[in-house]
């Protein structure tokens, strides 16, 4: 990986005016099994502003989750960091006066798994929801419990103060009382469209439906309105109908709440109705990145493209069979030289994609592409 | 206690939907055992360690000369065959000089009606009304004439009445070391689980050592090390510990078990996510899904706390005269010569009996209510 230094620059010098909220620059994690080293994410860059939607896309055991868990410092053992950075841009969640534009730059590979900074970032600022919301609640807890626990951790309420021009200004933050948890509950299940939230706020998991709990869950995440909210393929295991609604009540939220929101998915439907900018990834590395319409309309990767035809459509074309990608996934102990993909890629050159490492090359505006056929 | 999957709701149901524990409550009453053995131990508690005072008719140290007698038997008829309100005869000393032994026969001229609620000896019920009223008693200056349900021993004292007494300390030597063994157990359990790696090592390979080691002459050792210029209650209070500090092993391997298994659980991540710490995770969000089960292993093993009781203070380990408790009044019945000449001190072993019976069909019962698998909703 010798692309760093240009991988960094070419992040920041895109053409978008919002804020920069999160900048993962050529991120490395590295499982270390018996069997030898597993690169779960080798060479990551993309960055997140405030209020975009950006989609990772790829196939199981690509580094997807991977990634989404390394930004929250929660990568299971024997999984390690061992490159990059993680940048978050830090705004003060309950600023004192005149801090209110005040960012901080943290890396968050460099902090403590378990300490004080990281715990407030996990769901106070950057919050997640999982793909299993069968089991993403505790069953002994009702919603209200889950939602209380997130809010009392991470929410303070301003107390007003005249300050010094005879203006009310915030001046100082207190703790949530029990009854202002509460009240706050019912409001989230009532916002994620959950009927009868009075009622519902008692309710245990195994008393709501998938549907209700993946809705509780995002109530849960977007209690203490956090910056950015990790959607780790929130919809997966929902039904069709049932994962509709939750992508339309996403997209409402984060329209209302101007949230950035990273969505995870292996399903290329799903995303192009959800995100601003999409990364394909392949065996943890990224192949592709471009906004929605250039990756769906003008796909430059072979993967990309394979992975596009593959989906199954409804059309004239009928009778035909579905396009699949060839061969295996290569086994993550012995990735394949050069390009990790040329073992599958129909635009395979021997001699070339078996030898080099492809560069992360630029090939449109937002547009880069990791594949030799597009290098000079 | 996987409660995700919430098992059949019965039919017969007040609201829409119910809390686990109201289907366990509704499980568990259609237990006719285990409710059975709930009934019986609340009796046995409330008998032996709220109220003995009144229920028994004497108090705790009260000597007679009736040394040894032989329990009283309570009569209807009497010698010309008339039929009467209860009474018992008075008890008449015989010294039989050949065999050398004391023997007490009934003297058919006193007669003593049996009555409830008699005046006796003072006490304070439940240790803060101050009251001198017996469940039952005779008619008699207690001078003169006992009534011994159950015997006297070799102090005079009605035996009946230190059963009664006796129960209260066997009984919550019981409760308050299974508590703790909860406590320790449980604490020690889901930090083993939890953390794994070196903590776990460490923990598990503590657990196994106090496994290994032979029971009793650790007990013995234990036991010798309490200084014997401690007063009774202070050696109940550090026998209970010792108690429990022995047992919590068992506890700790399957409440760790049970944590290894729902650690992995995506809510275990999700709190983790919200940024709940690690204390929290364990204690709020991993502990609360072991309930069910320790309940179940802390009631099917609190009668083995009682039993270790009754053992050490029979071996003359535990509890020490002046404190009554089971175990040492077995002790005194432990004699060839008890049973021989004194065989109604044996009547300690019946509650004792009636207590591990009710605990264990309280605990199966809890342990099939609680299982949200089994096939009996």
């Amino acid at each position: 990986m010798t692309t760093t230094a240009t991988q960094v620059e070419h992040t920041q010098t895109q053409t978008d005016a919002r804020p920069l909220l999160l900048e993962v620059q050529d991120l490395k994690v590295e499982f270390t099994i018996r069997g030898g080293v597993v690169k779960a994410v080798d060479g990551l860059t993309f960055d997140i502003k405030r209020g975009q939607t950006m989609g990772i896309i790829g196939e199981s055991g690509c580094g997807k989750s991977v990634t989404a868990r390394a930004i929250l410092r929660m990568i299971p053992k024997p999984g390690k960091i061992t490159g990059g950075r993680i940048l978050y841009y830090r705004r003060p969640r309950h600023p004192k006066p005149g801090e209110e534009d005040k960012v901080e730059v943290i890396d968050v590979t460099k902090l403590d798994p378990d300490g004080e900074v990281i715990r407030q970032i996990r769901g106070g600022e950057i919050a997640m929801i999982f793909q299993e919301p069968m089991s993403s609640l505790t069953p002994v807890y009702t919603a209200g419990t889950h939602i209380n626990e997130a809010v009392t951790l991470h929410r303070l309420l301003p107390i007003k103060k005249l300050g010094d021009q005879m203006v009310e200004r915030i001046m100082e933050y207190r703790r949530v009382t029990k009854e202002e948890a509460r009240a706050i509950a019912i409001e989230m299940l009532r916002r994620v469209g959950i009927p009868k939230p009075e009622q519902r706020v008692d309710s245990y998991p195994h008393q709501l439906s998938g549907g209700q709990r993946q809705r509780v869950m995002i109530a849960i995440a977007l209690s203490t309105e956090p910056a950015m909210l990790i959607a780790d393929e929130p919809t997966t295991a929902l039904d069709v109908s049932i994962e509709a609604q939750i992508l339309d009540l996403m997209r409402d939220l984060q329209r209302t709440t101007n949230m950035a929101i990273m969505f995870i998915t292996h399903n290329l439907g799903v995303i192009a109705s959800m995100a601003d900018e999409i990364v394909v990834m392949y065996m943890g590395k990224q192949v592709e990145r471009a906004k929605v319409v250039d990756l769906f309309y003008n796909p430059k990767h072979p993967y990309t493209k394979a992975l596009l035809q593959s989906v199954p459509r409804l059309g004239p074309k009928t009778g035909q069979r579905l396009a699949s990608i060839e061969g295996m996934v290569p086994d993550p102990l012995n990735l394949p030289t050069g390009c990790v993909f040329h073992p599958r890629c129909p635009a395979f050159v021997a001699g070339k994609c078996d030898k080099i490492v492809p560069k992360w090359t630029q090939v449109g505006e937002n547009h880069w592409v990791r594949c030799l056929l597009y290098e000079e | 206690m996987a409660v995700a999957a919430a098992p059949a709701v019965p039919a017969k149901r007040k609201e829409l939907s119910q809390s686990y524990w109201s289907l366990v409550w509704y499980r568990f009453k259609k237990n006719k055992l285990g409710v059975f053995g709930g009934i019986l131990l609340i009796v046995l508690y409330v008998s032996f360690a709220l109220i003995p005072e009144f229920l028994a008719p004497y108090a705790l140290e009260n000597r007679s000369q009736f040394v040894e007698a032989p329990p009283t038997p309570i009569r209807f008829v009497d010698e010309q065959g008339r039929f009467q309100a209860p009474f018992v005869y008075g008890l008449e000393r015989r010294v039989d000089m050949v065999k050398r032994l004391r023997t007490w026969v009934p003297d058919t001229d006193r007669k003593y009606p049996v009555r409830l609620f008699v005046q006796g000896d003072e006490y304070l019920l439940l240790g803060l009304i101050p009251m001198n009223i017996h469940l039952f008693g005779i008619d008699a200056d207690p001078r003169e004439a006992r009534i011994f349900l159950l015997g006297a021993d070799a102090l005079g004292r009605d035996y009946l009445t230190r059963i009664l007494y006796g129960g209260r300390l066997s009984l919550l030597i019981g409760l308050i070391g299974q508590f703790l063994t909860i406590v320790l157990g449980m604490t020690l359990g889901v930090i083993s689980g939890y953390y794994g790696g070196p903590v776990d090592m460490f923990v598990q390979r503590f657990t196994e050592f106090l496994a290994a080691f032979p029971n009793i002459p650790l007990f013995m050792a234990l036991s010798a090390a309490i200084p014997n210029y401690w007063s009774p209650i202070a050696v109940y209070f550090m026998l209970t510990i010792i108690l429990a500090f022995l047992g919590w092993g068992g506890l700790a391997r399957q409440v760790r078990g049970l944590v290894l298994s729902l650690r992995e659980r995506e809510y275990a991540l999700a709190a983790k996510s919200f940024g709940a710490s690690d204390r929290r995770i364990m204690f709020r969000h991993l502990l609360p899904g072991t309930t069910s089960h320790v309940i179940v292993i802390a009631t099917l093993s609190i009668p083995g706390m009682i039993l270790a009781e009754t053992a050490l203070s029979w071996l003359g380990l535990g509890l020490r005269p002046p404190l009554t408790s089971w175990g040492t009044l077995l002790q005194d019945a432990a004699t060839i010569r008890a049973i021989r000449f004194t065989p109604w001190l044996l009547w300690v072993v019946p509650p004792i009996l009636l207590t591990i019976f009710a605990y264990n069909m309280l605990g199966d019962g809890l342990r099939d209510a609680m299982d949200p698998y089994s096939g009996r909703g």
